[in-house]
């Protein structure tokens, strides 16, 4: 009897446990339904239509967004372009930020001032680094050719945003500049991790700074370094306020990049259909990328 | 004191200064756009032509400021205020809704639901933005502050509840159990006990997702077209439309929008720091 009765509460108590469960997770269920995974979903089946986003009227057009996709050279071109602004992030924000806490770590509070300062860049939104820097590299008045003026001694002009490979380069070291504070105080919380009687013991078996920074830190460092290489490399695939507000893709669409292209298929040619296409393309290829780097690199998930 | 010990005393001294050096570089680098953006913006137009870049403004000319805030700066403030003070509410009270189950409850789908959301942290926005723009249109609240909330709650969720459910774990469950038999059901338990004790956790999501909504861009591009109605990042290119070729105006309004971030900034110097850097799990 006694038994019977304990299985009874059991169901019950499961029961009242679900109810409650749903209960609290169905606001957040609902939202991410609604403006995630419906829309992803919606944007593949869009991709299927001619659609200008307004008309009632879309034409039903099967798979040619995606042939026309596929044989896009702007697309490709654009994909191109966010690979190589990946590259270059890795390569300059990562190690820079890593120098940079380096020093820091090393130097102790006496370089709290330094920290300060790097870490201010990253406190601007992208949209305001945008501007700021179309008017900081403007051949007219801008810092960079102000100063080629003053050390050459006659008005010399570099133009760094206007000109095709340039701009791209120079997006690249704007970039740099933006997030490798980001990277920074990453790396410097990762040093902070490192117990300190490991350091000590070092120094007791005779290591010098370096010898323990190179041998025994970045080692220790290691699986942040991963996980740093992959939020830099999504970031670059998907960036856009920066560029939509310094360049928009420009000149002659040697900056466009894969969201900006995008943007101005769908929001400024009102081509949504293919729009839809575009995002739908690049949603596939980030998420391959980035699957791809974590089997390559076995990068240990924390979920 | 051995010769050996003199020698790599002098070569780690040298070591520090060409660090130093490096450091100064940077530290050039960094701040000499701020510079540029704060001294030019006290200048009239066709002085920073004239007097060049690298010259402190002669005079110092404040009428700039006060154009740009006479001419609506601060109603771009304060739509933005109001936009991401309704959306932070809403998420942090619905991921910590979440998060609670998902932490200390067990049900069938516990896994699979916590799978999913966490999968929905790397959805880049652009893949959306055509869907939800037509749902916008549809519930005919395209250009208005309302478009904004959905889409900053959704896209803040995953990665809050991905943080809640790993901070709500850690607290331990006998404190619930006690409760329990003190006569607490579960939604008060999550009230009066979970709620508080996650207090840590939400205040550093609070920072990291303030800030990126204070910044939302692409979102606020495509659904706001009124300038009454815009926020805060589009206030930028409303003013450039307005005064192209004026830059010093420009570079103020630059400078008014960044300055709540500093003032912030220097205040809650470790907080700041700290919730801004709760992107980086996001892996």
């Amino acid at each position: 009897m006694e038994k019977v009765g304990n299985i009874g509460l059991a169901k019950a108590k499961a029961r009242s446990t679900s109810r409650a469960a749903t209960v609290f997770l169905l606001p957040a269920l609902i939202l991410i339904i609604v403006f995630i995974v419906y829309p992803v979903i919606d944007t593949f089946v869009i991709s299927g239509y001619r659609w200008n986003g307004i008309s009632a009227n879309r034409i039903r057009i099967g798979l040619d967004n995606w042939y026309t996709l596929i044989h896009d050279e702007m697309f490709w071109k654009s994909f191109q372009h966010n690979l190589i602004i990946m590259v270059y992030s890795i390569l300059l924000q990562i190690p820079l930020g890593m120098l940079l806490a380096t020093f820091l770590d090393a130097g102790g509070k006496k370089f709290n001032i330094f920290k300060i300062i790097w870490f201010l860049p990253y406190l601007m939104s992208s949209v305001a680094i945008a501007f700021l820097f179309v008017y900081a590299l403007a051949t007219n008045g801008g810092i960079i050719s102000s100063l080629a003026t003053l050390i050459r001694g006659k008005r010399t002009t570099i133009d760094l945003l206007g000109t095709s490979p340039n701009a791209l380069y120079t997006i690249i070291g704007v970039m740099a500049w933006q997030f490798t504070p980001f990277y920074m105080v990453y790396f410097l919380a990762g040093y902070g991790n490192i117990d300190s009687t490991i350091y000590e013991a070092a120094v007791i078996d005779g290591a010098t700074r370096g010898q323990y920074i190179c041998h025994i830190a970045i080692p220790l460092l290691g699986p942040i370094f991963k996980t740093a290489c992959t939020m830099s490399l999504i970031g670059s695939l998907k960036y856009f306020d920066m560029i939509w507000n310094m360049t928009q893709g420009g000149p002659a669409g040697t900056t466009e990049l894969m969201a900006t292209y995008m943007y101005k298929l769908s929001f400024q040619q009102f081509n949504m259909g293919y729009g839809s296409t575009v995002a739908a393309g690049m949603f596939i290829l980030i998420t391959a990328i980035a699957l791809i780097f974590n089997r390559v690199f076995k990068v240990k998930e924390d979920y | 004191m051995t010769d050996e010990y003199r020698a790599s005393k002098i070569k780690s001294k040298i070591a520090w200064i060409i660090a130093i050096f490096f450091a100064i570089v940077w530290l050039v680098i960094t701040i000499t756009p701020f510079f540029f953006m704060i001294m030019n913006s006290f200048r009239k137009q066709f002085d920073m032509l004239q007097q060049g870049v690298f010259h402190l403004p002669d005079p110092w000319y404040f009428q700039n400021y006060i154009e740009v805030i006479t001419h609506g700066f601060f109603g771009y403030f304060f739509r933005s205020v109001i936009v991401v003070a309704v959306s932070l509410v809403l998420m942090l009270i619905i991921s910590a809704f979440a998060a609670y189950p998902l932490s200390r409850m067990k049900f069938r789908f516990n896994g699979f639901i916590y799978a999913m959301v966490v999968a929905m942290m790397s959805v880049p926005i652009h893949v959306t933005l055509i869907p939800i723009f037509k749902l916008t249109t549809s519930v005919g609240l395209y250009d208005s502050l309302g478009s904004l909330v959905g889409p900053y709650v959704a896209f803040a969720l995953p990665m809050a509840i991905f943080i809640l459910t790993a901070f709500m774990k850690t607290i331990p469950k006998e404190l619930e159990e006690a409760a329990e038999i003190d006569g607490c059901n579960r939604y008060m338990n999550f009230f009066k006990m979970i709620l508080p004790l996650s207090k840590a956790g939400l205040s550093t999501l609070a920072i990291y997702n303030g800030v990126s909504m204070w910044n939302e861009f692409a979102f606020a591009n495509t659904f706001l077209i009124t300038p009454q109605k815009k926020t805060l990042p589009l206030a930028l290119g409303q003013f450039k439309g307005e005064h192209s070729l004026n830059i010093p105006i420009n570079l103020s309004v630059l400078t008014l929008s960044v300055l709540p971030m500093i003032l912030l900034f220097i205040f809650f110097q470790d907080k700041l720091v700290k919730g801004m850097m709760t992107g980086a799990v996001k892996g």
